[in-house]
């Protein structure tokens, strides 16, 4: 089997494939296996306009708005997983700090729903979920229309398909040709992925394509779908994967205290974004200690699975 | 933990029924539905929105759901279509849940204080409760006792309770099987929706009395014929909330 090698560096990825104004789907895992390392490059190269795409994001929504990269937001819940509300998203809705942003606001499963679609090729996916809500009043990718199926008259809310320009997605595993393996928590990561027009992968290892192949039921999306996958450990600090890290509570935290002005905002951005000009740099300084208080117990392994094939 | 969280998070506990399917939200529901997994409801089952399906609690209750330490153990890892499509066809009984501001009708407000289009206050939104209080067939929302936050009717209308009151949910087009909110559990007290799904104050919390409930309510509060004191906290109660909450 013939295979390319999609591997480069972040920078690379981030600059091919995020343009100014693109529509970007990222932190599909909800707390989870959230890509902080490429956000953060997204920031220092200063990306903007940009659509943010994701369920409930933790810090990262919150560090790209706060840094000026964003234009709209598609998502269920912004703000700071720990603590509630996030700062630079408040300053940015109530006080168009450091810029006004337009606000899509969904549900969980509406988003579900409009990745879903996406990932389907069909335009729109009806539910009955948030029927009555605001939600449908003020984000315009949901419709009201009544269910042609039978003659009860019923309502249904029609949610539009959306197919971000490209998904970011951290995996625990990545072969060099896309094949990839996520677990734990996967939220929509899958659906997103499949809806996008380029998936990035960042990946904590990346390991023998053959290592992957022995469990193709858990190969994340078909790896001819994947547009670039870059070796990122520790991509995902302050958020938790599975098997690799806890969630760094106390740097989330620190980012809530610090960012409660634009000026602390600033700093806190200079400090961990700009002042790294790479994620090992930042790897570094979140020191040897750290990393090691927040390592995950040893795995359990699973039971091998048989592929069935003839002998 | 203040008396009245602790009376909170017990009281939202004591609505779980052991065996039931419960969607769990985020931060206080999860300690709630780990101290009700832990005494009287061992065989619950928590449906997390990221995708987790849980049937053992973790000691000490992760701080959020996505820590490993809620997959390690699961009863199944997958996706949020999945436990959304779960939710949508009917199988949670009980949705377990947060709020920004709750209405006499049940209404839930996450999303905005103040004008939509020029808001004092930028809340986090949605996240799942939207579909939870349309979908679940009971809802149980916990929030503090202020009378910001217990208002006549709520600044955006977020995650559907009853609306403007007695069917209004069936003239919306919200399923048949859902109630909406039926419980609020405060840090004072305990207030129940009626058939017209307006909430009545049912109970008082030890310390709180009606005048103070009423202060920190912002419509005129019906109250039941049958209020009652809320059961202290027992030990067992305590000490299991305590384990919990180590670390």
């Amino acid at each position: 089997m013939r295979t390319d090698n999609k591997q480069m560096t972040l920078d690379a990825a981030i600059s091919r494939y995020v343009k100014d104004g693109s529509s970007v789907a990222i932190g599909m895992a909800l707390e989870a296996s959230i890509p902080f390392a490429a956000g953060h490059e997204i920031i220092r190269q200063k990306r903007h306009d940009l659509t943010l795409i994701g369920p409930i994001s933790d810090m990262l929504f919150d560090q790209m708005i706060g840094a000026g990269c964003v234009k709209s937001v598609m998502a269920a819940w912004v703000g700071h997983v720990g603590q509630g509300g996030g700062h630079a998203f408040q300053r940015a809705v109530e006080a168009a700090v450091p810029r006004a942003i337009e606000m899509r606001d969904h549900s969980n499963f509406t988003l579900t729903l409009a990745l879903t679609a996406g990932s389907l090729g069909v335009p729109f996916i009806p539910t009955q979920s948030t029927l009555g809500s605001e939600l449908s009043s003020t984000n315009v990718d949901l419709i009201e229309r009544i269910n042609p199926l039978n003659e009860l008259g019923e309502p249904l809310q029609l949610v539009r398909a959306l197919h971000p320009d490209v998904a970011i997605i951290h995996v625990q595993r990545a072969a060099v040709d896309g094949a990839a393996h996520l677990w734990g928590p996967l939220g929509l990561a899958k659906e997103a992925a499949l809806a996008a027009r380029d998936v990035i992968l960042t990946a904590e290892e990346i390991v023998p394509a053959d290592s992957l192949y022995t469990d193709p039921n858990r190969i994340f999306i078909p790896p001819f779908r994947v547009s670039a996958v870059v070796e990122v450990a520790g991509g995902a600090h302050p958020a938790p994967v599975a098997g690799y890290y806890e969630r760094d509570h106390s740097f989330a935290e620190d980012y809530a205290k610090s960012t409660r002005d634009v000026a602390g905002m600033e700093a806190w951005l200079r400090l961990w974004v700009f002042g790294m000009p790479s994620h090992a740099d930042y790897r570094e300084e979140v020191g040897e200690e750290r990393w090691g208080a927040l390592r995950t117990a040893a795995s359990v392994g699973a039971a091998p699975i048989y592929e069935g094939g003839h002998a | 933990m203040s008396e009245g969280e602790l009376m909170m998070i017990v009281a939202a506990a004591r609505e779980i029924a052991d065996g039931e399917t419960v969607f769990v939200g985020m931060r206080r529901p999860m300690l709630a539905f780990a101290l009700a997994q832990r005494l009287h409801a061992p065989s619950a089952v928590g449906l997390y929105e990221n995708g987790i399906v849980r049937q053992r609690p973790t000691t000490p209750v992760a701080r959020t759901m996505g820590d490993p330490r809620m997959t390690a153990g699961a009863t199944w890892v997958g996706g949020m279509a999945t436990v959304m499509g779960l939710l949508a066809q009917g199988h949670v009984d009980l949705g377990l849940l947060g709020a920004g501001q709750v209405d006499r009708f049940g209404n839930l407000n996450s999303s905005y204080i103040g004008d939509y289009a020029r808001p004092e206050r930028r809340l986090p939104g949605s996240g799942g409760s939207s579909d939870i209080t349309s979908l679940a067939k009971r809802c149980v929302v916990l929030l503090p006792h202020q009378p910001q936050r217990l208002v006549e009717a709520v600044d955006y209308l977020t995650a559907p309770g009853h609306g403007s009151g007695s069917g209004w949910r069936d003239g919306v087009g919200l399923p048949a099987t859902s109630a909406g909110t039926t419980v609020v559990v405060t840090d004072l007290a305990v207030l129940r929706a009626d058939a017209e799904g307006e909430l009545w104050l049912t109970a008082l919390h030890a310390g709180a009395t009606v005048e103070a409930v009423q202060a920190a309510t912002g419509w005129p509060l019906k109250i039941s014929d049958a209020l009652r004191q809320s059961a202290a906290p027992t030990e067992e109660e305590c000490a299991a909330l305590a384990a919990l909450r180590q670390g």
